[in-house]
């Protein structure tokens, strides 16, 4: 880091603006390394183009174009001029279902990826600060979760509470934690070896005090680029889930469009139209997710990075 | 669910992290790691309870959703499943139940859910076994030439495939070869059966039978395999690229082998350990996959039996197919980090 | 000396191209090695030592590229073919790596991989492979039960001989020991050091030994050369070298390790200040002058070459006035 940049908050003065000019130059440095890998930049473009479409489909869309009740095309026809992706058994244009669909996936897989985020890094925290018997415990738990299969948990969760996007968010988030949980220990145990966490409590640092202030800063960079991969496990986990008839019927999802392809057989009907898009659209958008979150690790994994010793 | 390759990263931190460094022998070992699966077990069994009986409110309401039962009938049904004794007593009758193999009658085929797991038992295990063997097989040999060329053409083609088909929704490709090469589109004509694993009108006698059999297994197959094989090949190639620059290679090479026998005999077989005990650690994710592609192809697996459970909801039928899931995984578990123990020298003897 | 050295470098240079440049590791080196003779590469870490031996067999990484001759028994390895190359490889030459917990195949039966270069040099030793593997095993002193063993099983003098036995496999003519006692302890470094000795001068093989401590290559080699950001700066018998270096930069290597048995060697260890140059980025004139004791002016223009500096000696430094013949 040899040239320092000049963020806003410089101005500021005292300790806490070093601490964020600190973590402002970091940050730069990390896009920077970020930006270099061609992959990455693609992935990023590609998830804020379809995040703005996402956000404007009731802007530039009217929503009564999925009412079924309106629908005005032929059921279940090829692409033509006016529907250019075909229509769904009911006659609603497919490109028009796709482009609503991303809305729910896109939540859904936020939603629980920050749940499931949220749940791996407490325990994962909690694992490494405090260690014996408490530690021993989670890791158990931790363990248990990672072999059991999540999809069939995941289902019996949501077979259990009641059908609705919430209980689809709640079933993923919970059955897909043990990765990060394990992924933020490792990285607050090597933290916590650092001299200045050492310092902080020589100093009298209680453990949130050294928790908070010097544990999760130091290990948060680790926890988004793990965030960018959960989400896409998470938009997967929600067309399987909608697939198996698990989901919420009333919305419409990319999972939700599959399923009622299946179930109103456009594979015999060899409706590619209706099945192709939203198939690709999941792959593109997990895809996407996932370049993101490889770029995201190997910047911040040196070791990864380059061609190793030598 | 289809957990990406950190997933895959975890789980061998997971397995190197513990228990390596154990210099109490192999009997402390081996105790500690028994005592670990059988608490998982009991977890499991516990887990079961909690998400049928308890978690649904009134299982009963549950299961009839939508269907014309009369106040009788629900009440019969619930003596008949036990609810009407105290959640205590449930638990007690459950759980000797399930220690003798008894997993009560499912609620839609009316027969013990035992019997039913047992005939789907075999398909899964001829189909998920048949798919992560050959999956294994073709990850491992791509992911350790992939290393070895590192940044080639070769290893950028592979691994972006790879990746791709890793982002690919298993149940969505496994549709999309149903209506290519079972179904037809256009020009090219179906030539794989739609769904199940015989046809009716097959001759019996082994090999007409066996022949069937691997006809209908041939697309189920290749959707588990296009699903798999990726975390395999991304496994090998970054345990194999931690190899690389080790200092044993070049001791290799100077010995006077070719590049081809360092790769092979050393630096291989340093890699392999990790990536093996993996593909047992994954079988999590195997049985996720065997849910949706078994789904998608009718295979009378244990899979679609869930699936079908699902529906209904079958309570009982679902307590049963999840326990034996889940307790199978633990059970492979526990065996891959015996096998781990017994294969690599530097564990064994630390 | 009429007959073809070994050995021989003649004006070998190897640079390394890294994204920061092209960096000079190896500059102009030349140096014998005759059949049967031991000789000693003593230098700090970064000299340039090791990627000299291990230009011998073509070890390096891609990114180096060598120039001038490297022959061995007359002939340019770097001319030769992949399959000549490794005809050469361990059965010509063989290596004793340094730290050998990693220069060892963590994985594989420390049996196995003696018997492998017998084995693919295609070997066929009377009696059979096995009874060839115990006997070098003998030979290095190592019980035979043993043999079965993992490295990580051994200690780290055991895999030092484990190693030694390796290179003697395919009987080689010439030995490459790249710091081969660095990680040992004292004791055992002595024991593997003489051990080499001994079965070099058994068996009449050539011997190049790497290391930073010239005390250990005093006690195992006839002559001596002493190199500094890549180049040879002194070379001579060992036994004058270490005792009455002619170059400032020998005499404090040699002073930087206590001589045993001088109470005043031990009293007033004098080591050398500073860090050795970094080759990307050499000092003007002579490469020693910012670290040296005893420089003059003209240090920092003039870099000598070698001279002669007394029968069978050369050095590198304008303190040495021989008349003015430079070689």
């Amino acid at each position: 880091m040899t040239d320092t940049a000049n963020p806003p908050t410089a101005a500021m003065g005292g300790r806490r603006a070093i601490t964020w000019r600190r973590r402002w130059a970091a940050a730069r440095q990390v896009w920077r390394t970020f930006a270099r890998s061609r992959s990455g930049l693609v992935g990023l473009g590609i998830l804020v183009l379809i995040v703005v479409l996402a956000l404007l489909a009731p802007v530039l869309s009217d929503a009564a174009q999925l009412d079924v009740t309106q629908a005005t095309g032929a059921r279940m026809a090829a692409p033509s001029g006016q529907d250019w992706l075909g229509t769904d058994e009911s006659g609603r244009s497919v490109l028009v279902l796709l482009w609503w669909g991303s809305r729910i996936s896109l939540l859904v897989g936020f939603a629980a990826a920050a749940l499931c985020v949220g749940i791996g890094t407490v325990v994962g925290l909690l694992a490494a600060h405090f260690g014996r018997w408490v530690a021993a415990i989670l890791l158990r738990v931790t363990d248990f979760f990672l072999v059991l299969p999540s999809l069939v948990l995941a289902v019996a969760l949501s077979a259990a509470l009641h059908a609705g996007t919430g209980t689809v968010i709640l079933a993923i988030g919970l059955t897909s934690w043990p990765v990060t949980a394990r992924l933020v220990r490792a990285q607050t145990l090597t933290v916590e070896t650092r001299p200045y966490i050492e310092r902080a409590r020589a100093l009298g640092g209680g453990h949130w005090h050294v928790v908070l202030r010097h544990v999760l800063p130091a290990v948060l960079p680790l926890v988004l680029a793990n965030t960018t991969l959960n989400v896409a496990n998470a938009i997967i986990a929600e067309s399987t889930l909608a697939f198996l008839g698990v989901g919420d019927l009333s919305s419409t999802s990319w999972g939700e469009m599959l399923h009622a392809a299946w179930t109103n057989g456009a594979v015999t009907a060899g409706a590619w139209w209706y099945l192709l898009p939203p198939g690709l659209a999941i792959v593109v958008v997990v895809l996407a997710f996932t370049l993101c979150g490889r770029a995201l690790e190997s910047v911040l994994t040196p070791a990864l990075r380059g061609g190793g010793r030598r | 669910m289809t957990d990406a390759l950190a997933s895959a990263e975890g789980g061998l931190d997971a397995l190197t992290g513990q228990g390596s460094r154990g210099s109490s022998g192999t009997l402390r070992f081996v105790a500690v790691k028994l005592g670990g699966a059988v608490i998982s077990l009991v977890l499991v069994i516990v887990l079961g309870f909690f998400l049928f009986r308890v978690l649904p409110g009134d299982p009963v309401t549950t299961m009839t959703r939508g269907q014309p039962v009369g106040a009788r009938q629900l009440a019969q049904l619930r003596t008949q499943l036990g609810l009407d004794k105290p959640l205590i007593v449930q638990f007690g009758q459950y759980l000797w139940g399930v220690l003798h193999g008894d997993f009560g009658t499912s609620f839609t085929y009316s027969q013990p859910v035992w019997t039913l797991v047992r005939q789907a038992l075999w398909p899964t295990v001829l189909l998920v076994g048949t798919s992560t063997i050959l999956a294994a097989a073709l990850g491992l040999w791509l992911g350790s030439r992939s290393a070895w060329r590192r940044e080639s053409t070769m290893d950028r083609t592979t691994t972006g495939v790879a990746l791709t088909l890793w982002s690919v929704p298993q149940f969505w490709l496994g549709l999309i070869l149903l209506m290519v090469f079972g179904v037809g589109v256009g020009p090219i004509p179906g030539i794989f059966p739609v769904q199940g694993m015989v046809s009716v009108d097959t001759p019996s006698g082994f090999f007409p039978q066996a022949l069937d059999i691997a006809h209908h297994m041939v697309l189920p197959c290749i959707t588990l395999i296009a699903a798999f094989y990726a975390q395999y090949l991304l496994v090998m190639r970054s345990s194999l690229l931690e190899e690389m620059h080790a200092d044993y290679l070049n001791t290799a090479r100077a010995k006077g082998l070719t590049d081809d026998q360092v790769r092979r005999r050393h630096a291989v077989p340093n890699a392999l350990l990790p990536t093996v005990t993996l593909i047992f650690l994954n079988l999590g994710l195997v049985v996720n996959g065997a849910v949706t592609v078994e789904t998608v192809f009718s295979w009378p697996g244990l899979g679609l039996l869930l699936y079908r459970a699902l529906g209904v909801p079958d309570l009982p039928l679902l307590q049963g197919t999840f326990i034996t899931l889940a307790g199978a995984v633990v059970v492979m578990n526990l065996i891959a980090e015996l096998l781990y123990r017994v294969l690599d020298p530097r564990v064994r003897t630390s | 000396m009429s007959e073809t050295p070994l050995l021989e470098f003649r004006g070998v240079g190897i640079d390394y191209v890294t994204h920061r440049g092209v960096v000079p590791a190896v500059r102009g080196v030349d140096l014998t090695v005759d059949a049967g003779e031991t000789l000693g590469l003593a230098g700090e870490s970064g000299c340039g030592k090791s990627t000299l031996a291990l230009s011998v067999l073509r070890l390096l990484p891609a990114t180096a590229k060598v120039s001038g001759q490297v022959l061995l028994d007359g002939a340019d390895v770097r001319e030769l073919n992949w399959g000549q190359l490794r005809a050469v490889r361990w059965a010509g030459a063989s290596v004793v790596f340094q730290g050998a917990m990693h220069a060892l195949n963590p994985v594989q039966r420390i049996s196995d991989q003696i018997a492998e270069p017998i084995l693919i040099h295609g070997g066929r030793p009377a009696g059979g492979v096995s009874a060839r593997v115990s006997e070098l095993l003998d030979r290095v002193g190592l019980p035979k039960g043993r043999s079965r063993a993992y490295p990580h099983e051994l200690s780290g003098g055991q895999r030092q001989r484990v190693m030694i036995a390796m290179a003697l496999a395919c009987e080689p003519r010439l030995i490459i020991a790249d710091e081969p006692t660095t990680a040992l302890d004292v004791m055992v470094q002595a024991q593997v050091l003489d051990l080499l000795a001994e079965l070099v001068a058994e068996a009449r093989v050539g011997l190049m030994m790497i290391s930073h401590d010239l005390s250990v290559l005093a006690r195992t080699c006839q002559r001596l050369a002493v190199m500094y950001a890549g180049r040879i700066v002194e070379h001579g018998p060992a036994a004058q070298v270490v005792r009455a270096p002619v170059h400032p930069y020998s005499a404090a290597l040699a002073g930087a390790f206590p001589t045993i048995g001088d109470v005043a060697s031990r009293l007033a260890p004098r080591g050398l200040p500073g860090d050795p140059p970094d080759p990307a980025d050499l000092p003007s004139g002579c490469p020693f002058h910012p670290r040296c004791p005893k420089m003059r002016d003209e240090c920092t223009e003039v870099d000598v070459a070698l001279r002669v500096a007394g029968p069978d000696r050369d050095a590198a430094c304008v303190l040495v006035d021989a008349p003015g013949v430079s070689r």
